[in-house]
């Protein structure tokens, strides 16, 4: 197979199983919903791995067109495929990590009702995710977007009785709705500008209105575009103030937080940034803003991650913050380190998730780390597993997560000696977020794995049943179709970042479709280190060292937890600023929500009902009403007033007549 | 024979069947006769649609014969690429009303499926027209059986309401018929529509004609602040009416804007663009606002209507250096036909959950989707295409008249742009109250799923609504040249003539 036959069956091999299992799912019963699912995204995974060898070994890029989607006067907008260096990374990790959470969740969804619209959902997932990445056009790119929105709305709210759920799968795509609004206008002014949609034409396009100015405004035309278009990936990757929708998604099931919400969608983002990242070099504003953005949500977003009691969204607030550290990297300019970033957070992101949702299945979906504690000794593969992953989320060598985020902070390094607006800000926060990131993933792992098992109090509390029943509820290890993709997420969580680390930072894995700025390509070349240099170095390198300050911090917290209570006493008001997260959910709920309301209320009284229907329609019926019940009077029918008013109306006439004859 | 009488046979086929099936005592046969009758409508339209030549922009399929020739009134029928893909739109939700409503309609049977037929026929013939006179008599006779379908299956304040959408209508089309007089006699006494194109008008006359026609068709579309016949029309209208009100009735509004104004008063239509733009942005973002408060599923279907519609009045105004902006023209073909699909589908999707606990109020449902989960799924995907989801064809006209929009004003753009969020939050606040959720009501319990007779209809419509959103080009590239033919038309000044 060769060419567009591997494409079309990457595309098209889970959007048939999805459909098909959609509809027929239940009839066929849940053996034929897991298997065959997984054979659509196992086909769609090999043919990755062909695709990817095919592009980075033997260079064979592709760009082509499916069929006409619409005309409109001269233009042409076609359903394309765009096969290049950075769609085929994409597409390995998109179907790896779909496939592993594929048979995960056979383990993880076994006894839920659904089973088989849950197999159909992420599969449908997998296509719109493998739509977003493949497209050569913005619209298609759009398709995408939305897709894997829809599919996000639909996976979130999926245990649909749940009131919580549903309210926050609204939320997720009302607050999404806000960014692709910017999105769109993006879209509307890179084709005014640029006279097409096809990334190949506006990019060849883009120096010719390097210097154009917004019509009727004086902002630099590219700038403009960038922002509007980052203002879609702040929503999609959950950038601060458009971040509220991701901690309310991990209502849903816990295989799409790591699909999903981890992996692929909200890195979708960062995707296109980097796709889009010939114009957005030539916007040093639009990397400024993008710097702060990120820097914010690396930093003030992952503290929240501290304080969180919930085992999901401690790694959901990780996940904003390394959504963050990949904003910072893209800000510097430096995409294919944002890239690589995503990459590696793809497989330890997904397996924290992973592993954090083998331990609620094991304590019989209590997400409460509270009531856990201890269960390493129980779930040993869970543990070690999870422990990997936090690693490497902090950044320990020679995890995976060291190099890439290293790389990021030496991006950052660089454009702070660069001058570039907002890098200092960036410094500071990529630096200052290792100590939060090891604070809370090690809190997790003592509060969760070691220490008193607090689960059994609980049954003591709850259950006062036999012992022989109580046994039962002791916490196992979860079956091998949970532990099987655990294990082969860690494998990746361990060695991608050494292995691709040079292909990377040089940017040879994306060569010829994601361009450095100019400062980062320079600043590597200076300073490009092998793996085993690296972590050698690491050893006198700050990183390393506030790393493991937080790990250190998390555990004499995790060991005398009333120092823990009295730092949460004497920073009381910080703590409760924290608490309510900003107050960012108030904003949107408390303040925002209800404005819309009163507003549409307001507008329905006063103006529709009151204004329109009242006073004018119905008004004037009435008026006509009125003044018609008055003049029937005057038709009483009685024939002696019908004679006045005629002998009245004749002399009336009479005496006008006379005036025109002979006045 | 037939070839060169296709027009006139789907006009008065449906008319016809629809008339004699009032003679017929057995019920299953009239629903027989109703539903061929209909079927061959579509089939005609249908056969229309592929025979189109999309290629020139020359009326086609035209029919002259003089019917009161010492006025000059003629008889006379065509279509071009703006009114072709109305006559199947019409034609086919007419269908899908006559299928629907089998087992839901009990009483009267032969007088409703005769109203939708002799409707179609008549709204066919409106599309149809060109001579005005012709026009004006199927546009006034097409509201006598909505009248009666609102008067007689209605709910409880059904009078009101039909005669508020009477008498609404009524006025506009009064004001009409008033400007097509005056054209009868500036013209040289001639009906015909183009040669009304070709008409030199001074910016007076221009700008009075103007508003004799906005009104007739404004009221139609409806716009802001002549709307408030349709919130009121469509909770007393029965399912299938809403469905052809909703799907069709609107669209001679937009297509009289394109028919009547654009190429008429060009230079009026230019001159009053800025009020036309404000009163399209009020009806997209005021009555979406007005949507989300909504506790009436129909109520606020309808609202999402009327703020669908100011997408196309919108863009029937989008003026780039007085030329039209072909993005948003045909966006808003698009829309309308977009909208047809979309809104017969919620209407549909509201009738079916109505037919089962005879509630309209959004209270009394909730968890829905555990009992009916084949419905939630058409319902979600019919949801969506409301908020424009891409892949639907909600999204294709949005989408168009956006890009058009911003080319013209990027504050337009994004003031349209805001559909997206509050489109969103009304569709799927309602889809969240009803479908997800614990069961409240123990009505709800007793709900079953699809019928055939639903399950045929709503897949038909999801045809349409996908279909239209995968590939637009099928519809967008039969109706190219027509649109292309307005804009031509529009872009001149009949001042200097």
């Amino acid at each position: 197979m060769t060419g567009i036959s591997i494409y079309l069956t990457i595309i098209l091999a889970p959007l048939i199983t999805s459909i098909t299992t959609g509809i027929f799912g239940v009839k066929l019963g849940k053996t034929f919903s897991h298997s065959f699912t997984i054979l659509g995204v196992l086909i769609a995974t090999i043919c990755s791995y062909i695709v990817l060898y095919q592009v980075q070994i033997e260079h064979h890029v592709y760009n082509g067109a499916l069929y006409t989607w619409l005309t409109v006067g001269t233009q042409t907008i076609s359903v394309g495929i765009l096969i290049d260096t950075l769609t085929s990374i994409m597409l390995v990790v998109v179907t790896s990590v779909s496939l592993m959470v594929h048979i995960y969740t056979i383990g993880y969804m076994a006894h839920e009702e659904g089973y088989e619209r849950f197999f159909s959902y992420i599969s449908l997932f997998t296509f719109m995710m493998i739509m977003l990445v493949t497209s050569n056009n913005f619209v298609q790119l759009f398709f995408g977007w939305e897709g894997v929105g829809l599919v996000s709305y639909l996976l979130i709210g999926f245990y649909y009785k749940k009131e919580s759920a549903i309210f926050a799968n609204l939320k997720a795509f009302l607050i999404n709705r806000i960014g692709d609004l910017g999105f769109l206008l993006g879209i509307a002014l890179v084709f005014m500008y640029c006279g097409s949609l096809y990334y190949t034409d506006v990019f060849a396009k883009l120096h010719t209105i390097r210097f154009d100015i917004l019509f009727g405004t004086n902002w630099n035309i590219i700038t403009v575009m960038c922002i509007l278009l980052f203002i879609g990936a702040m929503g999609k990757s959950a950038q601060f103030p458009l971040h509220v929708w991701l901690p309310d998604s991990m209502e849903g099931p816990t295989p799409i937080s790591a699909l999903i919400h981890a992996a692929t969608m909200v890195t979708a983002g960062i995707f296109m940034v980097a796709r889009l990242s010939p114009m957005y070099n030539l916007s040093e504003t639009a990397l400024s803003v993008i710097i702060y953005a990120g820097g914010i949500n690396c930093f003030f977003l992952g503290i929240l991650g501290i304080i969180q009691n919930d085992i999901k969204r401690v790694v959901a607030y990780s996940t904003l913050s390394q959504l963050g550290y990949m904003t910072v990297a893209l800000g510097c300019g430096a995409y294919s380190v944002a890239i690589f970033h995503l990459m590696t957070h793809a497989f330890f992101k997904g397996l924290l998730f992973l592993a954090a949702g083998s331990v609620i299945v094991a304590m019989h979906h209590e997400q409460d780390m509270r009531k856990m504690g201890g269960l390493a000794k129980y779930m040993p593969v869970t543990y070690i597993t999870m422990l990997i992953g936090s690693l490497a989320v902090v950044g320990i060598p020679p995890f995976a997560g060291f190099f890439s985020k290293d790389m990021i902070l030496s991006s950052a390094v660089i454009a702070y000696h660069n001058h570039i607006p907002g890098a200092s800000f960036a410094v500071f926060t990529t630096y200052a977020s290792i100590f939060i990131t090891a604070l809370y993933s090690f809190r997790l792992l003592f509060m969760t794995f070691h220490g008193k098992e607090r689960f059994l109090d609980e049954s003591h509390h709850h259950n006062h049943e036999d012992n022989k029943h109580h046994a039962s509820h002791k916490p196992r290890e979860s079956p091998f179709v949970i532990t099987l993709p655990l294990v082969l997420m860690a494998i990746p969580s361990i060695i991608v970042g050494g292995l691709c680390l040079i292909g990377f930072v040089t940017g040879k894995f994306v060569f010829g479709s994601v361009f450095n700025v100019s400062w980062i390509v320079n600043g590597f070349k200076e300073e490009a280190p092998s793996a085993i240099e690296m972590i050698k170095e690491s050893v006198i390198h700050l990183p390393l060292y506030i790393g493991l300050s937080g790990l250190l911090v998390a555990y004499i917290f995790y060991k005398n937890p009333n120092i823990s209570n009295k730092f949460v006493q004497s920073i009381k008001p910080i703590y409760n600023i924290l608490d309510k997260k900003y107050y960012m959910d108030d904003l949107y709920i408390k303040v925002l929500m209800p404005c819309g309301r009163i507003l549409g209320k307001f507008l329905w009284n006063i103006g529709d009902i009151f204004i329109i229907d009242g006073l004018l329609v119905n008004g004037s019926a009435n008026l006509i009403n009125r003044y018609s019940k008055i003049l029937r009077k005057i038709q009483n029918g009685f024939i002696n007033s019908y004679a006045i008013f005629m002998i009245f109306g004749v002399i009336i006439m009479l005496t006008f007549c006379t005036n025109l004859i002979f006045g | 024979m037939i070839m060169h009488n296709l027009l006139s046979i789907t006009i008065w086929t449906p008319i016809v069947i629809g008339i004699l099936i009032l003679f017929i005592k057995n019920q299953s046969c009239i629903r027989w006769c109703a539903f061929f009758g209909a079927l061959i409508g579509t089939i005609f339209s249908g056969l229309i649609f592929t025979k189109f030549n999309s290629t020139i922009p020359d009326l086609q399929f035209v029919e002259h014969v003089p019917w009161i020739p010492s006025l000059h009134i003629s008889y006379s029928l065509a279509i071009d690429g703006i009114s072709m893909p109305f006559l199947f739109l019409n034609n086919f939700i007419t269908l899908l009303v006559i299928i629907g409503s089998t087992k839901v309609i009990k009483h009267k049977v032969a007088l409703y499926n005769s109203m939708f037929l002799v409707m179609t026929g008549f709204i066919s013939g409106t599309f149809c027209a060109m001579d005005m006179m012709l026009f004006y008599v199927f546009f006034e006779a097409m509201l006598i059986p909505m009248y009666l379908i609102i008067g007689i299956w209605g709910s409880s304040n059904r009078v009101y309401a039909a005669i508020k959408f009477f008498l609404y209508t009524l006025m506009g089309s009064l004001l009409m018929l008033i400007a097509i007089i005056y054209l009868y006699n500036k013209s040289g006494y001639s009906f015909n529509i183009f040669s009304y194109y070709q008409l030199p008008l001074g910016f007076t006359p221009q700008i009075l004609i103007f508003i004799a026609f906005f009104f007739a068709f404004a009221v139609k579309v409806p716009m802001w602040p002549v709307h408030t016949w349709l919130p009121d029309a469509h909770p007393e209208a029965p399912t299938g009416g809403s469905m052809v009100l909703a799907a069709i009735t609107l669209k001679i509004g937009g297509y009289g804007f394109f028919r009547f104004i654009l190429p008429i008063v060009p230079d009026a239509a230019r001159a009053m663009s800025p009020i036309m733009i404000t009163l399209s942005l009020i009806a997209i973002i005021y009555i979406g606002l007005v949507a989300i408060v909504q506790k009436d599923m129909k109520k606020l279907v309808a609202y999402s209507s009327i703020s669908h519609m100011g997408f196309v009045t919108l863009s029937c105004f989008m003026y780039l250096n007085n030329n039209l902006n072909v993005w948003a023209m045909e966006g808003a073909m698009v829309q309308m036909i977009s909208h047809g699909f979309v809104s017969a589908a919620m209407f549909m999707c509201i009738g079916v959950m109505y037919d089962r606990i005879h509630s309209r109020n959004i209270v009394d449902y909730g968890g829905v989707a555990a009992k009916m989960p084949i419905f939630a799924t058409f319902f979600l995907i019919f949801s969506m295409a409301n908020a424009g989801l891409p892949g639907t064809s909600g999204f294709v006209g949005e989408f168009m008249v956006i890009m058009g929009a911003v080319q013209v004003n990027i504050i337009y753009g994004a003031l349209a742009g805001l559909t997206l969020i509050i489109g969103a939050g009304y569709t799927l606040w309602m889809y969240k109250r009803t479908i997800f959720g614990n069961i409240t009501n123990p009505h709800v319990n007793a709900m079953k799923d699809l019928n055939y007779n639903e399950f045929a209809v709503l897949l038909l419509l999801l045809i349409g609504v996908i279909g239209m959103g995968v590939y637009p080009e099928l519809f967008v590239h039969k109706m190219q040249t027509g649109v292309e033919n307005i804009i031509a038309l529009a872009a001149r000044s009949k001042l200097g003539i």
